[in-house]
């Protein structure tokens, strides 16, 4: 036994090749390339650049790829190569209505404008394990819809909307810098944008756990997915030096609309309100669960009480990143033997203390 | 290309450091008051000194002398890894001598040799806010702070003295800076807690995911919470002295060596430990030692 005093950074270096082979596998296997991860294993890239907050197909395929499939550990690679970037502004506000829209739901209304368009999804299969897959299957051409019919499809809410039915939209200062929450430090009371912006990056788990406890009584306000869409929308960036907006390109958008019945106060008579999530690609999951806490953590806003987390800015807000998350549980790692051999010593003396309290006590029974 | 071409000097952009460095400035001015700065994602976890890092990266420059510790010792994975993190993107020189160090960047310990006024000591910070434990909301504890409300730490401790006989802190134990901030020390023994008390290097703490930063400056006086009748002490390893190179008035890792209850204790300062044999100290486990 000898206590090691040089030898840390070899260990390391051997550690990293190490994980660099198991990462490869058995070599006898082709190595899996980028375009595969991207084309094949789309939802976990969507997953990686919406909480990674980076919309780049690429390099998410690239983080996956270089985590072995571990989404946080790819989303932690994402982040950390976003911080580099240099910002040149923000975007003009996405106009979801002018979405190419791949599929559009709504589970308040049976048909509306414009129809259910249900597209790419797992909702109503079975299931049931595909061999067929297994054995590399060939699969059949899809049918598409019409172009024409799925483009500018008018929100399900604004059909409330033209009743008066539904909260309106809060309008928003022309041209006002929206705030970042990876340039300033959170502070409290945060307010409805950065909240978004921190759901939007928050950990899918946690934000489905929290949408989930609104639904059990925890802050219920029964909601209704009023229009759930998943679809391309346009990027444009006003140029100072043009003075018009410049289209940058196209994004894949989920973005959903809970609809929750309020029952009104002595200001405001009963309406509908609104729970907001948005992420990139197709991620309804998510959209969804922050759409709920989203609307439960606006209890201040309609004279509601607070009684559950979900309701809980500072609570939800300081938990909900993945990466602050993950980095500080395992940071329990790390050596701590300092503060340990601190806890042995006082744990030692105070069991000594007691001990010596026991001897004297029944020395004095005894005499 | 190389890596290190793709980023700028000591990996932070100079806008970044230029924020931090304000935010660094204010924490000089107010000691012991925890700044709030726009931390960035770092390239390591959170959790893992991303804080010390930013710190680290904000002051340094190229003629520093770098030595990265954690637990008091320069070769610990960690220290390895955040040592290789400013080799690759700053290329300064590093160091393990505690004397011959510009900046030390450490993790749960304060070296056991004076430091200088030549030198900075920067400390990555898990929780900055002592009250944390006892009030959970960032909200109600800058409060506290603002009114100098510090009854509730108090209280915790005199609980501890009725419970235990004494206070039952024995890390990160909190510390009023010049009469008016309570401060988390960081996880560090408390057996460190009397050498930050008119330090003459200039001490910064980083906390990375808690966007956090505060400093006392050279020469502030730092006191241990205590009460008149139960006054601060330190950790003591009676009749203990270093296996390796005999020292005794140090603070200890207890190394187990066997099975059967056997173990040695030696200097968590492992610097000062080699100094020490170097100059022909040794202990009564000297062969215990080795390379590996």
């Amino acid at each position: 036994m000898y206590v090691a005093v040089k030898g840390g950074k070899k260990a390391i270096d051997a550690a990293h090749r190490l994980f660099a082979d198991k990462r490869r596998g058995d070599r006898s296997v082709p190595a899996m390339t980028l375009e595969q991860i991207a084309n094949q294993l789309s939802f976990a890239v969507d997953r990686v650049m919406s909480e990674g907050s980076l919309y780049d197909r690429e390099l998410a395929s690239l983080a996956i790829k270089q985590s072995a499939g571990d989404l946080i550990e790819a989303i932690f690679l994402i982040r950390a190569y976003r911080t580099t970037l240099p910002r040149f502004g923000a975007s003009r506000p996405l106009e979801t209505r002018e979405m190419r829209v791949e599929r559009r739901i709504s589970a308040s209304y049976k048909d509306m404008p414009g129809g259910q368009v249900l597209g790419p999804t797992f909702d109503y299969s079975h299931r049931l394990l595909d061999f067929t897959l297994a054995a590399d299957g060939e699969v059949a051409d899809p049918e598409r819809p019409d172009e024409a019919m799925t483009a500018q499809l008018g929100h399900v809410a604004e059909i409330l909307d033209r009743e008066g039915l539904i909260e309106p939209v809060p309008a928003d200062a022309e041209n006002e810098q929206p705030p970042d929450l990876t340039r300033e430090p959170l502070e409290f009371p945060a307010g409805r944008k950065l909240r978004l912006q921190n759901l939007a990056r928050g950990d899918e788990g946690f934000l489905l756990a929290m949408g989930y406890s609104t639904q059990r009584g925890y802050a219920r306000g029964h909601a209704f997915a009023g229009e759930i869409r998943m679809g391309e929308v346009e990027v444009e960036f006003f140029a100072e030096e043009l003075g018009f907006n410049v289209p940058l390109g196209r994004v894949k958008l989920t973005e959903c609309q809970m609809v929750t019945q309020f029952k009104g106060s002595s200001k405001v008579k009963p309406q509908f309100t609104r729970g907001y999530g948005l992420a990139f690609g197709q991620s309804e999951r998510k959209a969804m669960s922050m759409a709920l806490v989203d609307r439960a953590l606006r209890w201040e806003e309609y004279g509601e009480e607070l009684v559950a987390p979900a309701q809980d800015e500072e609570f939800v807000l300081s938990h909900s990143d993945n990466i602050q998350a993950t980095g500080f549980v395992e940071h329990l790692k790390l050596p701590h033997y300092v503060d340990f051999q601190a806890e042995l010593e006082l744990v030692r003396k105070m069991r000594r203390e007691i001990e010596e309290r026991d001897e004297a006590e029944s020395q004095e029974a005894a005499e | 290309m190389k890596q290190e071409n793709f980023y700028n000097f000591a990996y932070l952009d100079e806008q970044t450091k230029r924020m931090i460095r304000r935010a660094i400035l204010k924490a000089i001015a107010i000691p012991g008051y925890q700044v709030p700065f726009a931390s960035r994602e770092m390239p390591m976890p959170y959790g893992w000194g991303t804080g010390g890092v930013q710190v680290t990266a904000s002051i340094i420059g190229k003629d520093d002398v770098l030595k990265m510790i954690d637990q008091g010792s320069d070769d610990t994975t960690n220290a390895v890894a955040l040592r290789g993190f400013f080799e690759l993107t700053a290329g300064v020189e590093s160091t393990t001598e505690t004397s011959e160090a510009s900046i030390i960047q450490t993790r749960h310990r304060i070296p056991e040799d004076d430091l200088t006024e030549d030198q900075v000591i920067v400390f990555q910070v898990p929780i900055p806010e002592p009250l944390r434990f006892l009030e959970p909301r960032e909200t109600e504890t800058r409060k506290m702070h603002a009114l100098e409300e510090y009854g509730l730490m108090h209280v915790k401790l005199y609980e501890d003295i009725a419970t235990h006989g004494h206070i039952a802190t024995s890390y990160a134990y909190p510390v009023k800076v010049m009469d008016r901030y309570v401060m988390d020390p960081s996880p560090t023994p408390k057996f460190d807690n009397p050498k930050m008390h008119k330090m003459a290097a200039l001490q910064l703490y980083g906390a990375g995911r808690e966007k956090r930063i505060y400093a006392i400056p050279p020469y502030t006086d730092v006191v241990s919470l205590d009460f008149e009748d139960y006054p601060f002490s330190v950790q003591e390893w009676p009749d203990t002295e270093c296996g390796l190179c005999g020292a005794t008035e140090v603070y200890f890792d207890e190394v187990v060596t066997d099975d059967h209850g056997g173990r040695m204790f030696c200097c968590s300062d492992s610097d000062y430990c080699e100094k020490r044999r170097a100059a022909g100290h040794t202990g009564k486990q000297p062969d215990q030692a080795a390379e590996v």
